[in-house]
């Protein structure tokens, strides 16, 4: 592959995340590089989603900091992370329901969209531009997903496998940094699979977008990932290469010896 | 056969973010504007414009600012009424407080008051959610309802409690019979049906439906959820404020704090679901429907009644419309909850296949 | 002094009636997670039944005594509310299974619309009256405290009794019984309290139930004090503060929420009134329910809501 990678961007400092009496992570500590494709592993409960969660600020978490091209973040806020560079998908699609998919992609716009509300509502001119403008970028992205077919179809309609690709579409029409993706391929079957996990890492090669990602198919993950974290009962528990990792003797413990 | 997108090739995006995609529905809704603003006054009698048009136009404006917050937004509010009798009374106070104010200058203060009154109780929307919220736009109702009446100073010390505005001119046209009052009305109900159906297919509009969807969801792609909720909420406010100013000034010519009460607002209320949540032709089809049915009940009943020999007091029929209207509300929620906007739209579907439905 | 104990205590008796109106809310609201706004027409609708029946039972069955007619009443009515709570699962519930909180509130909008109709045309559109034999006279206590003692109104201190034993009954109903567990396994979730053999469907018929005989308890007492009229529709209305204050879905909630807002409606009209121009009660719950929601969005006792994505 072309790309290289670069130094650290992301660096997760010490965080601690507990909801009451759970703890949800304890004292996790990684970091992301440049231009990588880093993984997060671990049984049901682990952990894993709590930590894409704390990353881009929907959770707060109690202790710890999150260190992103030397900016300190202790506070996070999602439309801070979305600012900063962050876009991600999520575990149980959380696409607009009662929108068509081009509006869902469109909305990934929305940061770079600058016309006030009096400019829209006068439409013409500015608002005009700027509409067409950004439609013209959401139709590259549409493209290069493969989805133009449905473009004008409310989401609600769509088959799960597509709704997680369109899902993807409306991250990247943010031109993120950094991508997010939790269990992009969560109930797919196998062609869908093969058909995400080309996009993921088209999207690694073409934009260089860091991605960290959650899987639970551990083919694709030591398929695409470059470095690995495990975490178990919200501890990491091991962290490294692919290979690292499957020889690691506590995570072949957490997993029964079950990585296949 | 004839009305259908073959054949129409976009070949731009330009073309294909047009309000009506469809060259059949541009020329339909070009001849329905000509036909109301210049058939429509050719036609009717003082009746139909007092009776009828007219609370239709004003009420179609104050149920698109509902649903701009209800059906786009995703916020319930059970106080529309509240910001319609705040642009009243801020019109009316501009007014009178304000030598040579025009008209149209003081229907859009009005409106700004309301909108900026709207962003003030829009706030608990950034805490409360849901039926919280709505109860807690109760709370904008209620205050207001009691402002109107108790403190004097927004009414003028009027003795009766009631206000009215004389001698109305826009640029020296006198609007005095209700012809000009129709023509008023129907020309800033275009402009700002055109406003709204522009600000909900921009990007504001994307951002309104992605926190009605999905709020974390949209938090998460960059949208600030009190940005976009106060929005809704002025704009919504806004749209309320001039159908108020113009209720009162148009429609009533003096009224009084009750003619903004609860009622009105639940009224709204069921004009944007019957009509169609999230839907600008909706807000139509609901305002139609809703002043249009009581007054279709009130020559229906009675008839109906004297068919079979019973004399049906007004007293009698205004209960059935209460029923009639529970019941309504009701279907319509279990069959179409999308609404008349639903039907309109299947109706269309279906026309474009016809003849041939496979 | 006196006299702010005399308010505080007709504050608590109203609140107390709150708290029974607004029981009926978070009955409703936990069994089915319909926030159900035709409360107050529900009130309206058996306070009108029962004011009715009363007149005309004597009449019909040629019943002097005006216990027994109010008996006969009360139980005709209680009656009518339990086919209306079984049309209104049979006829609207039934088809919104799982439809948002939104929708089901403009639903029972819609139901409160049509019993506000059916009410006035069967009996009648003006006002009546419902004589339970409350006394009017009020009493003088604590005198031994106070010099002039505090003048409490006996109808008032009944009514609050009465309310507080049904609010007792109903959280005992609600907490120790089998018919309370279901209803309170169908509040946390629907699918699984089904998947576990609870009939929904039975479960609602019985909240709608238990909140037509809130319904008829509040019409009667409201309506012996105030007279049947339309206006008792906006009693739900009062109550509706209390809800929101005390958390949807808590029933000390309700009760606690009742009393704040009855004692600082009565406090505010007594004390904030005069300044202000009087008229203030309506309002000035909802405000203090809403200041307080910014702060405490689940409300008093409501559960804490953890976005999960």
């Amino acid at each position: 592959m072309a790309r290289e990678i670069g130094p650290v961007i992301l660096d997760l400092k010490n965080l601690s995340l507990s909801f009451g009496g759970v703890k949800a992570l304890t004292d996790v500590s990684f970091d992301v590089c440049e231009h990588e494709i880093r993984a997060i592993i671990g049984p049901n409960g682990a952990g894993k989603s709590s930590m894409l969660n704390v990353i881009n600020g929907v959770y707060r978490p109690q202790e710890g900091e999150i260190v992103l091209r030397g900016g300190h973040f202790t506070n996070m806020t999602p439309y801070r992370a979305a600012i900063a560079g962050f876009a991600r998908t999520f575990q149980n699609i959380a696409l607009f329901k009662g929108m068509s998919v081009l509006d869902n992609i469109m909305t990934g716009r929305n940061l770079k969209m600058k016309c006030s509300l009096l400019q829209q509502a006068f439409w013409f001119g500015p608002a005009r531009r700027e509409e067409l403008a950004h439609r013209a970028r959401v139709e590259e992205i549409i493209d290069f997903l493969e989805i133009q077919h449905i473009r004008k179809t409310p989401v609600g309609r769509l088959p799960y496998g597509l709704q997680k690709r369109v899902d993807l579409g409306r991250a990247l029409a943010m031109e993120p940094r950094i991508l997010l993706l939790d269990e992009p391929m969560a109930g797919m079957n196998v062609e869908e699979k093969q058909d995400m996990s080309r996009f993921i890492l088209d999207v690694n090669d073409q934009f260089g977008t860091t991605i960290v990602l959650i899987e639970h198919d551990m083919g694709v993950v030591m398929d695409l990932s470059d470095r690995v974290v495990v975490l178990d009962y919200g501890r990491k528990i091991g962290d490294g290469t692919p290979d690292e990792v499957r020889a690691n003797p506590e995570v072949i413990k957490a997993y029964l010896g079950a990585s296949h | 056969m004839i009305y259908r997108e073959n054949g129409h090739f976009k070949t731009s995006y330009a073309a294909d973010r047009q309000i009506f995609p469809i060259p059949q529905d541009r020329w339909a809704i070009l001849a329905i504007l000509a036909f109301a603003f210049a058939g429509v006054p050719l036609l009717a009698d003082e009746y139909l414009f007092r009776a009828i048009l007219i609370p239709f136009l004003i009420l179609s404006l104050a149920a698109l600012g509902v649903n701009l917050l209800v059906g786009y937004c995703g916020q319930i509010t059970l106080g529309a009424g509240a910001f319609m009798a705040i642009g009243a009374y801020a019109a009316y106070n501009f007014m009178i407080r304000i030598d040579d104010m025009p008209l149209l200058a003081a229907l859009l203060l009005g409106g700004l008051a309301s909108a900026a009154i709207g962003i003030v109780f829009g706030t608990p929307s950034l805490r409360v959610r849901g039926l919280y919220l709505a109860v807690a736009t109760l709370a904008a109702q209620f205050f207001w309802d009691w402002a109107f009446l108790r403190i004097k100073w927004f009414t003028d010390y009027s003795p009766s409690g009631s206000v009215s505005i004389a001698n109305l001119h826009v640029f020296g046209w006198k609007i005095d019979s209700p012809l000009d009052k129709y023509l008023l009305c129907l020309a800033v109900l275009t402009l700002f049906a055109l406003l709204a159906k522009n600000l909900v297919r921009g990007a504001i509009g994307r951002q309104w439906m992605a926190i009605r969807d999905m709020d974390v969801a949209a938090e998460v792609i960059g949208i600030r959820p009190m940005y976009a909720k106060l929005s809704a909420f002025a704009v919504s406010s806004f749209f309320l404020g001039v159908a108020g100013a113009l209720w009162g000034f148009i429609h009533l010519g003096s009224w009084e704090p009750a003619a903004f009460s609860i009622d009105r607002s639940l009224q709204l209320l069921f004009m944007v679901i019957i009509g169609g949540l999230g839907s600008i032709m909706g807000s139509f089809f609901g305002a139609a429907f809703i002043v249009i049915l009581p007054i279709f009940l009130n020559q229906f009943l009675p008839w109906l009644g004297g068919l079979v020999g019973l004399g049906i007091s007004t007293a009698a029929v205004s209960h059935a419309e209460f029923m009639i209207f529970g019941a309504l509300i009701v279907f319509f929620l279990i069959v179409e909850p999308h609404g008349l906007a639903r039907l309109w739209s299947t109706a269309k579907e279906k026309l474009r296949l016809w003849p041939f439905p496979h | 002094m006196a006299f702010f104990l005399e308010t505080l205590i007709a504050g608590l008796m109203v609140g107390m009636l709150y708290s029974l109106v607004a029981l009926g809310f978070v009955l409703i609201f936990k069994a089915s997670g319909v926030f159900n706004f035709a409360q107050g027409a529900m009130v309206l609708f058996a306070a009108l039944a029962m004011a009715r029946f009363s007149e005309w039972i004597p009449g019909w069955l040629g019943i002097e005594s005006l216990f027994l007619a109010n008996l006969l009443a009360f139980a005709i009515t209680a009656l009518i509310m339990f086919a209306v709570a079984w049309l209104i699962e049979r006829l609207v519930l039934r088809h919104l299974v799982n439809q948002e909180g939104a929708t089901l509130l403009m639903a029972t909008l819609g139901i409160a619309y049509f019993m506000e109709g059916v009410g006035q045309t069967a009996f009648g559109s003006d006002i009546y009256e419902i004589n339970v034999g409350m006394p009017k006279d009020p009493v003088l206590v604590l005198q031994n405290v106070f010099e002039g003692g505090v003048l409490v109104s006996k109808e008032d201190l009944i009514a609050a009794l009465i309310a507080a034993l049904l609010v007792a009954a109903l959280a005992l109903f609600f907490q120790k019984t089998g018919t309370g567990r279901a209803l309170r396994a169908v509040a946390d979730d629907h699918q699984a309290a089904q998947s576990i053999g609870i009939p929904l469907n039975r479960i609602w018929v019985i909240v709608w139930c238990v909140a037509g005989i809130v319904a008829i308890v509040a019409g009667i007492i409201w309506g012996s004090k105030l007279g049947v009229q339309f206006s008792l529709v906006t009693v739900a209305l009062r109550a509706l503060p209390v809800v929101i204050l005390g958390g949807l879905t808590s029933v000390p909630g309700a009760i606690i929420g009742g009393l704040i807002i009855g004692v600082g409606e009565k406090l505010s009209e007594v004390y904030l009134g005069p300044l202000v121009g009087g008229g203030i009660e309506i309002w000035f719950a909802y405000m203090l329910a809403l200041v307080f929601l910014l702060f405490r969005p689940q409300g008093l006792f409501g559960e804490k809501i953890i976005d999960r994505v």
